[in-house]
């Protein structure tokens, strides 16, 4: 074995102790116990991987790539910039799954993926082997899918689509804006993480400005006609944030978008604006490394509903925004539901435990002001042609305000497990 | 939620998995429904650049509010129902389509209705692709429903005997024909064994409501719906 030890975390007592192995292990070669890799220590890969450390009790020798030692969720980031949040508060480590799940965590980015010799290859120079593999990578940006706008430009104009440093250059530049400045969003286009993220900023955004900036503008250029809880965000934000923001949407030129991130400039539809703060949230694609395994079609890489295996490889898990699955929305939450599923297929497949019929959840919180939050969610079950959605609710128009209180509350209690689902 | 107790017993097996059954299944046949709508064509248009006509288009007509397509002229009839709350939801569609004027009194569709369940679930799920996805607004409608009622694997997997199962028929050809015609007595032929089975125990367990079928499905076992499922399902 080829893995570099020095980027290895801690190895809990599951891991040290050599059990023998189980009756139905496949070791395919590489000796011991079966071996898991993860890419991804998101609301995916870390669900997934406490979920197969601790229901294998040391049968399958389970392995967490992730660069990053402080993980910031990109669920509740929105509420660090309208000030309900410290970015602390979502920073979460990976020391529990180490030191009392037994995972294995890799600090490194996977950069290759030979599926015949089933290995991962990581920057840092080693390799892992596996028997199955768990990608959960989360998103990347479509190259040039805003005019004028590339990574390079993610500084002037951020993104802040990926939590932690992002968040906290979007939130500076908020609070530097000029009295009565402009804030302009470029909103993605279908499918993308998190459908009623944007909107859900677009109003934490307001929440800070109507308190230091209350002349502030903004502006959101958005490719599409409809966009989630459309009815409720409109609602909140003219009970809230009257006259502040403006949504043009296609039929208005939302659509025809070019940035120029030198001059901070936003052309929508030929109406050149002068923006203070520019987030621009480009269109998106599966994160990098599924399309180096080859296991994309298209932007995304499809998956069998029942084990959530990709239709190319099935020694392979795609989990979360990454996949694409049928009808649940990409959210940290479907991430979590899904890892669950394939936790208990890769356990069923390598371990030979039980195997139940795959069902899946969604709910997604959003805050409109204080105390004033929304909720949509649906089940879903595997069919033999996709994720489908069976049931569904979403919060109403003109609720009172207990309700809304209490949904918000509810979304705290949220965060609070399935942090404790994804870290231990 | 039924229980499979399928176990995987290594990669050789991932090709033939255990999930072949579940309780949840597609609202219909998207491409048999685009077969159906050539029934509605002659009024309505649906998909991209799609226009009202006789009809109003139906781009994006599962979860709209009734009446509420812009530019398209209302009868009295239709306008009332949206005073009334009317949603085109899964339930309500199905509802229209069997008999227009039974849900909604003065619609100006003339159209008898389909009269076929499998015809009306079919032509809604070719319809269901023209409206929101759920991946990108998740409040969007269903694409898929459950079964009505939740059976266990053992009850599923029962293989009927037909013999037996013509025996206990002859109480059923009463009513239901078996050359499958369905006057105002639905068919019950050819159907899977497995909706057969379903249907069945909808009505045992009075979770559907007709009262007669309530009372003769409530007299059978499980071994005996197995049976029936399986003679009519396979009648020339």
């Amino acid at each position: 074995m080829t893995l570099n030890r020095r980027n290895f975390m801690g190895k809990g007592a599951a891991v040290a102790a050599a059990s023998l192995a189980a009756p139905m292990v496949m070791a395919d070669g590489h000796g011991g116990k079966p071996k898991v890799v993860i890419v991804g220590g998101g609301a995916g890969g870390a669900t997934a991987a406490r979920y197969i450390a601790k229901g294998s009790k040391g049968e399958i020798d389970v392995t967490l790539v992730e660069p990053t030692r402080k993980y910031y969720t990109c669920f509740f980031s929105n509420l660090y910039l309208g000030g309900f949040r410290d970015l602390s508060s979502i920073g979460h480590t990976y020391g529990t799954l180490a030191s009392e799940y037994g995972v294995n965590v890799v600090h490194d980015w996977a950069v290759g993926i030979d599926r015949d010799a089933k290995t991962v290859s990581l920057a840092g120079g080693g390799s892992l082997n596996y028997d199955r593999l768990i990608l959960s990578p989360g998103i990347d940006f479509v190259e040039g899918a805003v005019n004028g706008w590339d990574i390079s430009a993610q500084n002037a104009m951020p993104h802040a689509y990926k939590a932690g440093s992002q968040s906290e250059l979007l939130k500076a530049q908020i609070d530097s804006m000029p009295q009565g400045g402009t804030y302009v969003m470029v909103a993605p286009p279908n499918p993308f993480r998190c459908p009623p993220g944007p909107y859900e900023r677009i109003s934490m955004v307001a929440h800070t400005l109507k308190a230091n900036n209350p002349t502030a503008k903004i502006i959101i250029a958005d490719p599409k006609p409809k966009f989630s809880k459309q009815a409720l965000f409109q609602e909140g934000w003219s009970n809230h944030y009257d006259g502040m923001i403006e949504w043009v949407g296609p039929d208005f030129g939302g659509g025809n978008v070019t940035v120029d991130p030198a001059a901070m400039t936003v052309d929508i539809d030929g109406d050149v604006i002068k923006a203070d703060v520019c987030n621009v949230i480009p269109a998106m694609k599966a994160g990098r490394i599924c399309e180096l395994a080859g296991i994309n079609d298209g932007n995304w890489a499809p998956v069998n509903g029942h084990t959530m295996q990709s239709k190319i490889d099935e020694n392979i898990h795609v989990l979360g925004d990454a996949c694409s699955q049928g009808d649940m929305p990409k959210s940290g939450f479907s991430a979590n539901s899904q890892a669950k599923v394939a936790a208990m297929a890769v356990r069923g497949a390598l371990t030979g435990s039980k195997v139940f019929p795959a069902k899946f959840s969604n709910t997604c919180w959003s805050l409109l002001d204080t105390d004033d939050g929304v909720k949509v969610g649906a089940t879903y079950e595997a069919t033999d042609e996709k994720i489908a959605k069976v049931d569904g609710f979403i919060s109403k128009t003109g609720e009172d305000a207990s309700l809304r209180k209490a949904t918000y509350e509810e979304s705290v209690g949220w965060y609070n497990g399935i942090t404790a689902d994804m870290f231990g | 939620m039924r229980w499979i107790y399928g176990v995987f017993l290594g990669f050789g097996l991932l090709g033939a998995p255990a999930w072949a059954e579940h309780d949840v299944h597609a609202i219909g046949d998207a491409e048999k429904g685009a077969k159906v709508f050539n029934k509605c064509k002659g009024c309505h248009q649906v998909g991209e650049g799609a226009k009202n006509r006789i009809g109003p288009h139906l781009n994006g007509v599962f979860d709209r509010a009734a009446a509420t397509v812009e530019g398209f002229k209302y009868s009295k009839g239709l306008r009332r129902a949206a005073d009334g709350g009317l949603l085109w939801d899964l339930e309500h569609l199905d509802a229209y389509l069997e008999n227009p004027k039974a849900l909604v009194s003065g619609t100006r569709m003339s159209f008898r209705g389909l009269k076929k369940q499998h015809d009306r679930a079919n032509v809604l799920a070719f319809l269901r692709a023209y409206s929101d996805n759920p991946q990108n607004i998740p409040e969007a409608a269903p694409t898929a429903v459950l079964s009505e009622v939740k059976l266990s694997p053992e009850i599923l997997a029962l293989v009927g005997d037909p013999e037996y199962g013509e025996y206990l028929a002859s109480e059923c050809t009463t009513c239901h024909q078996k050359d499958g015609s369905d006057q105002g007595i639905p068919s019950i032929v050819l159907w899977p064994a497995e909706d057969f089975v379903i249907a069945m125990h909808a009505y045992k367990t009075k979770v559907r409501s007709h009262p007669v079928m309530q009372m003769m499905a409530g007299r059978l076992d499980d071994e005996e719906i197995a049976a029936l499922a399986a003679y009519f399902g396979n009648l020339e």
